[in-house]
């Protein structure tokens, strides 16, 4: 009886609609899977032969990395130095780090750890909203509001410098921050917070002792994110650095970042001359480092999810 | 210890009225509950008839969960540790919890026992050889030094789960607790862990007022002295292990013995 109820073997390999709806979106999910693999070596192609030919022709590699003379305009002798520039980068992102830092770690452990219910949920959805103003407002807010305040407080000729873009950078990379870095915390598992409270532990001493040496991957994480964040903003820091070619010696000394001078420059250059060239050659290595310190940022955070 | 054994009350745990709430739904009534000093005493009954929210009340680590309520008195030791004026850190110091699972903290072997003794030692270092005595006779009172003394610095989630519920065990001994509460302490781990840990159990009685929770009646039977009965947030039946297992006074407790339910 219940053996004619099998159906016969050919009704097995029918391909029927459903079997076609499969296919095609089998292909569209793999397709929509491996697009940013296709994008980031697309990009990297294209940024790759636009400043590589300034890599075989004019580039030194002891001007390039060594020298802090950016003039890719002079007539008689342009050099083409980025060392100002990676120092002006580096000084914004650094100090950036240093405000986002305590910001982003103590809202993290805040929400994480404290607050519950509607005052967390709460406090969630404000950080992703401020990570989401854009750059350009931030930028703004360093022009017009921090510039003024930055002169009369300090009392220096210029607002825009180290000090405004760094602190804007900071606010800027601390919502992100906060998430991963909660995202962390969160991955912790209540077990352990409950071990060291029934050992009598307070909240503070779990926290310290138990709950950031178990998040501190995710933690390093959250902040080489930002550093990561930092090296790559181009509006907010072209807006409040001052935008000088500067070796800052003090907070206060208006700096120049290397996404700002690309910015800055690419739409006044001839296509294909050696300052078009070299701006891209900027673009490579900025392209590297942001891609090292990403990279590094997951490992790392993936490190935690497995251990 | 011994210098004052003659003041300390006879009972190590004892609970006047204690009614419990989570929100709304009420998970003990009325429990009045006296554990003796000194011996092994296990909670049996059916899942959710409030054993370990019970035991999770003795040190108040329930507290945790915030929509906790509480009436009535349990007092520790003699003194009502639901009082107002009680220090949590003091509490908590005098009553040690074995959870289900074991929960060794993500450091070393031996940052894991000492690290109840440092949060309760004053401020200041330990010096090295007070630390290795620390450490060494922990792990001697839960026979976990032999297998473990070439490993002290290996991450303690590293350990097998048997090796791990003893190390949760051990840290629990330097600060010197009263009361071991232990929550179903073998649940998670296999007949020879759980064996292991039943002789362990067995060891410290005397030493220590130990108060288990078990899902497992065998258990009870073997490795309690006095035993309790729970059913729906209420005690049923207290009294002497052996007793209670061959003629239990009350029909709900031959019947759960019997496992007609449960």
């Amino acid at each position: 009886m219940t053996k004619e109820k099998v159906p016969a073997r050919q009704d097995f390999d029918q391909l029927n609609r459903d079997w076609f709806i499969d296919k095609a979106v089998q292909v569209l999910v793999f397709l929509g899977g491996i697009s940013a693999i296709v994008f980031i070596i697309g990009i990297f192609v294209f940024i790759s032969r636009e400043g590589l030919g300034f890599i075989f022709e004019d580039f030194s590699f002891t001007e390039f990395f060594g020298s802090p003379n950016w003039r890719p305009t002079s007539e008689s002798n342009p050099t083409y130095g980025i060392l100002a520039l990676v120092a002006g980068t580096a000084s914004v992102t650094g100090l950036a780090m240093l405000v986002a830092i305590p910001f982003s770690l103590g809202a993290a452990i805040y929400i994480a750890e404290f607050a519950s219910g509607k005052k967390r949920e709460f406090l969630k959805v404000t950080v992703e909203l401020l990570a989401a103003i854009p750059s350009v407002v931030w930028g703004f807010i360093g022009l017009a509001i921090m510039n003024p305040i930055i002169i009369q407080t300090f009392n220096v000729p210029v607002g825009l410098n180290v000090l405004n873009a760094g602190v804007i950078l900071g606010l800027m990379a601390a919502p992100i921050m906060t998430s991963i870095a909660e995202d962390a915390l969160k991955a912790v598992p209540d077990r352990y917070r409950e071990a060291a409270e029934a050992m009598g532990a307070t909240r503070w001493q779990v926290i310290y002792k138990v709950v950031l040496p178990a998040a501190k991957n995710g933690l390093l994480g959250a902040v080489l994110l930002g550093v990561g964040r930092g090296f790559g903003e181009t509006m907010a820091v072209l807006m409040a650095t001052g935008h000088s070619i500067n070796i800052p010696t003090s907070v206060f000394d208006s700096v120049r970042a290397l996404t700002a001078t690309i910015a800055a420059e690419l739409g006044e250059t001839a296509v294909g001359s050696p300052h078009y060239e070299a701006l891209f050659t900027i673009g490579i290595f900025l392209f590297v480092i942001t891609f090292i310190i990403n990279l590094s940022a997951d490992l790392i955070v993936r490190g935690v999810r497995k251990g | 210890m011994s210098a004052n054994e003659s003041n300390q009350p006879q009972f190590a745990i004892d609970t006047d009225k204690l009614n419990l709430w989570y929100g709304t739904f009420q998970a003990l009534f009325d429990v009045d509950l006296q554990v003796k000093r000194g011996i092994i005493t296990s909670m049996i009954g059916p899942s959710g008839c409030g054993k370990s929210t019970f035991l999770r009340t003795v040190n108040r680590i329930n507290e945790r969960l915030g929509y906790v309520r509480t009436t009535g008195e349990v007092k520790v030791m003699g003194e009502n540790i639901l009082g107002p004026s009680v220090e949590l850190v003091q509490v908590r110091k005098q009553i040690g919890m074995v959870f289900q699972r074991p929960n060794p903290l993500p450091i070393s072997v031996r940052e894991n026992v000492l690290f109840g003794y440092r949060l309760h030692a004053d401020a200041g270092r330990i010096p090295r050889q007070e630390q290795e005595d620390i450490v060494e006779s922990a792990l001697r009172q839960v026979l976990l030094w032999d297998k473990v003394k070439d490993r002290l610095d290996a991450k303690a989630t590293t350990l097998s789960l048997e090796e791990q519920q003893k190390l949760c065990i051990a840290r629990l001994l330097p600060v010197k607790p009263s009361v071991l509460l232990m929550d179903e302490p073998c649940s998670a781990l296999d007949p020879k862990g759980t064996e292991a840990v039943e002789e362990l159990i067995w060891e410290l009685r005397g030493s220590y007022t130990i108060l288990i929770v078990t899902h497992n009646m065998a258990q009870a039977r073997r490795a309690s002295e006095e035993c309790i009965f729970m059913l729906m947030g209420k005690v049923v039946e207290h009294g002497d292990t052996g007793d209670m297992f061959v003629t239990p006074k009350n029909k709900e407790t031959a019947d759960y013995i019997e496992g007609r339910y449960g």
